[in-house]
């Protein structure tokens, strides 16, 4: 494990890497140089204070600041997810609901069957695989859903005026907000060993692990990320198309 | 509101934004009588059909449907009412069947095959057309379906929203005769055209300039 200590000389060498990004950039006249100077710098800032708080987390090993490390993953999973949405009548509790009920039970399913232990070294980075995962999938289900409101707006009113309540009026468009939401993660799953190494198992391949043991656990990733995903999308589908209608139950957005 | 009127518009504005669309508009529907909206492109009549209908809120005043503010009847109750028809229609699903078995869906009742047919045979289409995709079906069909998707269940308003605009000869007059034969059954009928032969049959003419009545 030795090798993998990463000295101060070598991390400052390798931010030739960031110069690289900002050459082209400037090179190409793309205008990102400033963007990706604060982006590393952010980065920076951010892994080194998660660094020190998940060592500290990992050192006490308490179950109630475990948990609360997983509420905090949570919420700003949620208030990301949530500035995806591009309605204005957005509401972050939407959010909030889906990625709790989509973490929790997944992350309960795999403690259930002993697939993993409430320890912090387990639980922390496994709560920031599912959040991140059902971050992306209610942003894309966020957009999915406004697009769909946009191009399907008469098909709804249509519905509408004939009498349909509202969940009847937009089942077309939960069904392909829902789906969008959920393919990037079945194309991965597709493809996963193939094109792309994940990190979980690299990591774990990185780190010296018999790279069958690695693959195990990135099996049981992929499927913890479909189950994720899929009540993600579909609790924050469920939850925000009701924003597009106002009382009357007329579209409103 | 007397007990002959079945709608009633009270001093209605509408406006989005800053701009005005309709302006003081107060009206009264006789029951089973057939008033058309008349007025220039843009005045503000189908705003007008889409407020009856429910499917925008006026921005001050009050719509009353057998002496009761719509604002007290649940909206979606009212609709099956109150029927809003759309200028140029969109189908859903896949086929013609799809449509059709959507009203009996909503109300949670098996299709009634029998009633299908007689409504595609009032349209000149026959049975066969059930099993056709939407995309196969000219404008003038399209119209025709979405019609009778609005008819299944008779409503007491049907509210048409230039149902005939560029229509052909054939598909307007079967049009005209399955509306009028709907009013003379008693539905009251709310147009808005700009087809002389449909102006004719009105029992009632209001015009709509700038988004107000003047007349």
């Amino acid at each position: 494990m030795s090798d993998l200590n990463v000295s101060n000389l070598s991390l400052v060498l390798a931010f030739a890497l960031v110069l690289v990004s900002i050459a082209i950039s400037s090179k190409e006249k793309l205008g990102l140089a400033k963007d990706t100077l604060i982006s590393v710098a952010r980065a920076i800032v951010q892994l080194i204070a998660v660094g020190y708080v998940l060592k500290f987390i990992l050192h006490v090993d308490n179950i109630l600041l475990t948990f609360l490390a997983t509420l905090v993953i949570i919420f700003n999973a949620s208030w990301n997810a949530s500035k995806r949405d591009p309605n204005p009548k957005r509401k972050l509790w939407n959010s909030i609901v889906a990625l709790l009920v989509g973490t929790y039970t997944t992350l309960g399913l795999l403690l259930v069957t002993g697939t993993i232990k409430w320890t912090p070294v387990q639980i922390i980075p496994i709560t920031g695989m599912i959040a991140g995962n059902e971050m992306v999938a209610c942003g894309l289900c966020y957009r999915a859903l406004n697009n769909s409101f946009h191009d399907l707006q008469q098909q709804v009113l249509e519905r509408l005026a004939l009498g349909a309540d509202v969940k009847t009026a937009c089942l077309p468009i939960l069904r392909r907000s829902i789906k969008t939401a959920m393919q990037p993660t079945i194309d991965s799953a597709k493809t996963v060993g193939l094109v792309n190494l994940p990190g979980m198992m690299s990591g774990l391949i990185f780190a010296g692990v018999n790279p069958i043991n690695a693959i195990k656990y990135q099996i049981i990733i992929t499927f913890m990320l479909l189950s994720a995903t899929s009540l993600g999308a579909v609790i924050s589908c469920y939850l925000a198309y009701r924003n597009y209608f106002n009382d009357r139950k007329q579209l409103d957005f | 509101m007397g007990r002959m009127d079945i709608l009633e518009l009270k001093h209605i504005y509408y406006q989005v934004e800053d701009k005005k669309i309709l302006s003081d508009i107060s009206l009264k529907v006789r029951r089973g009588s057939r008033l058309t909206i008349t007025g220039h492109s843009g005045s503000g009549k189908s705003t007008i059909l889409k407020l009856i209908a429910d499917l925008i809120s006026p921005s001050s005043g009050e719509i009353f449907f057998k002496n009761q503010n719509i604002n007290d009847l649940d909206p979606v109750e009212y609709r099956r009412h109150v029927s809003y028809c759309f200028q140029q229609p969109s189908l859903f699903g896949e086929t013609v069947k799809d449509n059709l078995h959507f009203p009996y869906e909503l109300r949670k009742q098996a299709p009634s095959e029998d009633e299908i047919t007689e409504l595609l045979w009032k349209v000149d289409l026959d049975k066969s057309y059930l099993d056709k995709k939407i995309t196969t079906l000219s404008g003038g069909e399209k119209q025709r379906v979405a019609l009778i998707r609005n008819l299944i269940f008779k409503p007491e308003v049907l509210l048409l929203d230039e149902v005939t605009t560029g229509l052909d000869e054939q598909s307007k007059s079967i049009v005209h005769q399955l509306i009028s034969d709907y009013h003379k059954a008693g539905t009251t009928i709310l147009e808005v055209t700009h087809d002389p032969a449909e102006i004719d049959l009105a029992s009632q003419i209001i015009e709509i300039k700038k988004g107000s009545r003047v007349k």
